[in-house]
């Protein structure tokens, strides 16, 4: 190839490549920044460019939006729990699949991670036929039941994935220096793993406060989920006290993976 | 930690046979029910799904979005995990941008989607000031908006595997092929990519799989007027209570997604040869 022709071929190249990853950079991080940027307007409707900005729906989502706030408390709640019962049968289970590539391991992770594939619409549907079945009503238990079920996989994963990185001699060293399991367990393999967990325990916790599907199923008329409580304030009224919420969601979730990234590296868990 | 350990899979194990496994068999029996009083054994159900010109359209619909958003995804996603790889000054700052969105809640950014492509949002407006346009374009409530506004929703769900996946090629081959005189297209179509399969198929497999079940996005930026499988899952058990057809369309989404996720995953084992072998 002659030289023109190269350079050509060169820049054609990393145009391309620059323009649609500006595109799409773009693309994620435009949504968010237009939010917040809605969310600070002095007007009453959801127009872009704000007219003016001020923090008055802030104020009005802090103090009085009774509906909001207890919403937001509910899907805390439910997230917590979901995630720290999700968080102890997950480490468990990973740790019993271990390093093992037999099959029966093999299908039980692909069962431990099945419900990141099966629409959640459908998992919901059924639990809720199944609660139906033994004429349980409807409850914070069985939102509790489909999400920790939603947020085991995430836990499964990782801790699984740090585990597999834990050196084997150290176990063997552990136990012929005669710690018991329960001992190795706590001083050896809990510490190295703990990353892992951690990261899981995040992800799961933010995937289950995301969660509209299951919910819309399995919560009863009193505990309405605050992911719900927003989707039917933007599908009637597109009210801006809407946009507000997503700041201040937004400004939660920058600041929480800041700091699981310090803690835990969770982006190593991602990839 | 020996053998004696795998009985701490027992719990799981428990929880999922119970929660997970059971439900789905139960909505697959419901499915076989002739009426919404459950009375009457029989695929009526599915019989009414498929002879339905509506139905099939809700279903081609919906898959059709899965393809769309995939395909969109794959063209923004490849430059980005590119860009991650081949400038590692950036990665942080990159890193930061693909797993904010993963992580901040979908409704939020699907409102995001409605403030831009609304009457007055983002878009209307700047069209109306460059004076292109007198009156707002409707962009929220048709396909190509849902479509736009989903691959958004997966993108970083396709650019991390394929960060893994063209991280993992050995600079030398590039080299290589560069030394060997193909110039930077030629090396991309026949070194880059086809070494890039597994991560692809992996990032396919995930933006399909939740695209094609995203409940919120679907009705929020699609409106009343586009149907799409899992709201009309939704609207079948809740609002018609006709639990047998809402199972009978919530099984036909979960066989079609684990036929495509078979395929893909039968594509990801042959391609893992290509890379190793």
């Amino acid at each position: 190839m002659d030289k023109t022709r190269r350079r050509l071929d060169r820049w054609s190249y990393w145009t391309v490549i620059l323009l649609l990853a500006a595109l799409g950079l773009l693309m994620l991080a435009l949504p968010s920044l237009i939010v917040v940027a809605t969310s600070l307007t002095s007007g009453y409707s959801l127009r872009f460019p704000p007219p003016g900005l001020s923090l008055r729906w802030y104020r009005s989502l802090l103090f009085d939006s009774p509906d909001i706030t207890a919403a937001f408390v509910t899907s805390l709640k439910l997230a917590a729990a979901a995630t720290a019962i999700a968080t102890v049968l997950g480490v468990a289970a990973a740790i019993g699949l271990g390093r093992r590539g037999a099959p029966w391991a093999r299908l039980l992770e692909a069962l431990f991670l099945s419900p990141l594939t099966i629409p959640s619409l459908a998992l919901g549907l059924g639990i809720l036929v199944l609660f139906n079945l033994f004429s349980a009503g409807l409850s914070f238990a069985s939102l509790l039941t489909g999400h920790v079920a939603l947020c085991a996989p995430y836990i499964v994963f990782t801790t699984s994935a740090s585990y597999a990185q834990l050196d084997p001699t150290w176990l063997d060293a552990s136990r012929s220096l005669g710690a018991s399991p329960f001992f190795t367990f706590r001083r050896v393999v809990l510490p190295n793993i703990l990353p892992g967990i951690l990261s899981g325990a995040f992800i799961a916790f933010m995937n289950s406060f995301d969660n509209v599907a299951l919910s819309l199923f399995l919560s009863d008329g009193r505990s309405e989920v605050l992911p719900i409580r927003l989707w039917h304030i933007i599908e009637d009224s597109l009210d801006v006290r809407a946009a507000a919420a997503s700041g201040v969601l937004i400004a939660i979730t920058v600041l929480s993976m800041l700091l699981m990234e310090r803690v835990a590296g969770t982006s190593r868990f991602l990839r | 930690m020996s053998r004696t350990t795998t009985w701490l899979t027992a719990p799981l194990c428990l929880y999922f046979v119970g929660f997970v496994g059971i439900p789905l068999l139960l909505i697959f029996f419901i499915s076989l029910h002739d009426t919404p009083a459950m009375t009457g054994i029989g695929i009526k159900g599915y019989i009414r799904f498929f002879s339905d010109a509506y139905n099939r359209g809700v279903l081609l619909d919906t898959l059709l979005l899965g393809v769309e958003t995939t395909v969109i995804d794959i063209l923004l996603g490849f430059p980005v995990a590119y860009l991650y790889v081949a400038a590692p000054r950036w990665r942080r700052f990159l890193m930061f941008m693909v797993l904010l969105p993963l992580l901040t809640s979908t409704v939020v950014r699907t409102f995001a989607w409605v403030v831009i492509l609304g009457n007055h949002g983002l878009i209307n407006t700047l069209l109306a000031q460059a004076g292109l346009i007198g009156t707002p374009l409707r962009l929220l409530y048709t396909p190509g908006a849902v479509a736009v506004a989903m691959a958004q929703i997966e993108l970083p769900l396709m650019i991390l595997p394929l960060i893994t996946a063209i991280g993992g090629i050995d600079a030398h081959i590039i080299e290589a092929s560069h030394v060997l005189g193909a110039g930077r297209w030629r090396t991309l179509r026949r070194i880059v990519l086809p070494l890039c399969v597994p991560g692809l198929l992996t990032g396919t497999l995930l933006v399909f799989t939740g695209a094609v079940s995203a409940l919120v996005t679907q009705t929020l930026v699609g409106g009343g007027q586009l149907a799409f499988m899992p709201f009309y899952i939704y609207q079948q058990a809740i609002q018609a209570q006709d639990y047998p057809f809402a199972a009978c369309v919530a099984i036909v989404l979960l066989m079609t997604i684990l036929l495509i996720v078979s395929i893909l995953n039968a594509l990801g084992r042959r391609s893992a040869g290509y890379v190793h072998g």
